[in-house]
């Protein structure tokens, strides 16, 4: 029996809010496929569940808010499931096995297992009836007490509150995206007259969208608005988190700062060159360029890619590029783009502009923020020179490149106009010291002059 | 494609990028790009969505062109001919 518990989805947050579950008891879940939403201070992320097997049982309601590591549902494992549903109906007063803490997570898998681990779960006051079947009880109007047990030794299984209920409590839940929702109540499309494209025929945003009479919608604030956050909740509560993680960042973090110039005529050569021969949806941006640089120069220079963790170094279990992405009406995430080294470029670009999208749309999911192990800011296209950054605990370094402009340059001893941009370090001075930022720096001035190879 | 068929096409490529943009505060001749706070990423979904719903095809060098919702226009409607 495996807990799926609340994820930590970030160094900054202690606590999240349920806000919907994706999955239903009985149902089969696999490794990876989102199975909740939840809210943090900063984002409204999809979760994932990292094991394979049936949902047994969910034991926290939507709109709670709990701690990291607290268990949110039973899942079983495919052996005992069958066996399981070969018995009657869930009952309340089975008390589930103490949920194992998360280092049951695959460590090889690109979903949070990297995330610190959590706390073990807190004893839960499940044992006596489970919070979901007195919650569809409340729902339903009924009153449990009176409520007529039908499992072994008279307890009250969900058959009996649902027959209780005028066998209607609960519709069937229809399978669906939280985005397809949000677009249905909008475009006012019935979920369940619709076939679902999407894993298991759920039903995707898409689907939607092509059902919805006069067509396709993009979201649009009114989508935000008609959450039960408001927009300025949203900005006030990220803030709050930046400010958090920042603060904490300066305080416990002695930085040190470095900077050097990097020519960019050959890489920018090439990148004009590649364009110029691929059609529209496979050009580059120069961003693709710095960050893969960025991502293998930290696989040359691993004492800066991992964590600071209890007074000591933590290498990362791959090179987790953290993607600073700022956000339309303000704030950043800094989602990541999962073993960017070993990306082509080709790749690298689809996963950046996936993931921006996905952060500016409020649609990442919870592997995408977990425990990036080295993170890049690139402020070039607001167009600074410069940018020393401050680095996101535990990591242990921040890179920044500023805008790619043309600089008066000696070149071969003579003087010439060559593209150059400006890359910094931020590292952190506990786990390393200036010459092992120098040769990371060294390394990513290398790798840009040789973008055929990157 | 006439030039009023351009237009729609260039702010509907700029709505898909950027949910929610005050168009009409926009005007003809302002850069569009600017005013929106559009970055290379966006920059280049533009271009993409641009291309694929006028299915002109837009060259590299093309793209530094259309910053205003007057001239993307005009250029339409001379490419697809």
């Amino acid at each position: 029996m495996g807990a799926f518990t609340m994820p930590s989805l970030g160094a900054d947050m202690d606590e999240g809010t349920l806000q919907e579950w994706l999955v239903r008891p009985g149902e089969q879940v696999r490794k990876g496929e989102a199975v909740a939403v939840v809210e943090t201070a900063k984002s409204t992320l999809e979760v994932e569940c990292f094991e394979t097997g049936t949902v047994e049982e969910l034991l926290v309601e939507p709109g709670t808010t709990v701690p990291v590591g607290t268990a949110l549902a039973l899942i079983a494992p495919f052996a005992r499931a069958r066996e399981a549903r070969g018995e009657p109906d869930e009952t309340v007063e089975k008390t589930p096995p103490r949920p194992k803490p998360r280092r049951t997570a695959p460590s090889s898998g690109t979903e949070a297992a990297r995330a610190p681990t959590p706390t073990p779960a807190r004893a839960h006051g499940h044992s006596e009836a489970g919070p979901l079947l007195r919650h569809l009880a409340e729902r339903s109007g009924l009153d449990w007490a009176a409520l007529h047990g039908s499992g072994p030794g008279g307890r009250v299984t969900r058959g009996d509150v649902e027959r209780a209920a005028g066998g209607a409590a609960r519709p069937p839940r229809i399978r669906a995206t939280p985005l397809a929702r949000r677009l249905a109540a909008e475009l006012h499309v019935d979920l369940g007259s619709l076939t679902g494209t999407g894993t298991d025929g759920a039903v995707r945003a898409a689907d939607v969208r092509s059902a919805a009479p006069g067509g396709a919608t993009t979201p649009t604030p009114a989508h935000r608005a008609a959450r039960p956050r408001t927009a300025e909740d949203r900005a006030f509560a990220m803030r709050q988190a930046i400010a958090a993680l920042m603060t904490r960042a300066n305080r416990d973090i002695p930085h040190y700062y470095l900077s050097t110039n990097v020519d960019m005529a050959a890489a920018m050569d090439w990148l004009h060159e590649h364009n110029r021969r691929s059609p529209v949806g496979e050009r580059l941006l120069p961003a693709a360029l710095l960050l893969k640089a960025a991502a293998c120069a930290a696989r040359e220079v691993p004492e800066l890619n991992g964590f600071w963790v209890d007074g000591g170094f933590v290498p990362g279990d791959g090179v987790h590029l953290g993607v600073a992405v700022s956000l339309r009406g303000g704030g950043l995430v800094a989602p990541a783009l999962h073993d960017a080294d070993t990306l082509d470029l080709r790749q690298l670009m689809a996963g950046l502009k996936d993931l921006v999208v996905r952060a500016r749309t409020g649609r990442l999911r919870g592997s995408d923020v977990s425990a990036p192990t080295i993170t890049v800011t690139n402020l070039g296209d607001q167009g600074v020179e410069t940018v020393y950054g401050v680095i996101y605990p535990p990591q242990v370094a921040l890179v920044g490149f500023g805008r790619i402009v043309d600089r008066p340059s000696a070149v071969d001893g003579l003087l010439g106009v060559r593209p150059v941009v400006t890359a910094t370090l931020s590292a952190d001075h506990r786990a390393t010291d200036g010459a092992v930022g120098a040769r990371y720096l060294t390394a990513v001035d290398r790798l840009l002059q040789n973008p055929e190879q990157l | 494609m006439n030039r009023t068929e351009a237009l729609e096409l260039v702010k509907d490529s700029i709505s898909r990028v950027v949910p929610g943009a005050d168009l009409d505060a926009l005007g003809p001749d302002d850069s569009f790009r600017d005013a929106l706070e559009m970055d290379s990423l966006d920059f280049l979904g533009f271009i993409e969505a641009l291309s694929d719903r006028s299915g002109v095809r837009i060259e590299d060098e093309d793209t530094q062109r259309l910053t205003t919702l007057s001239g993307t226009a005009d250029f339409l409607v001379a490419r697809a001919g």
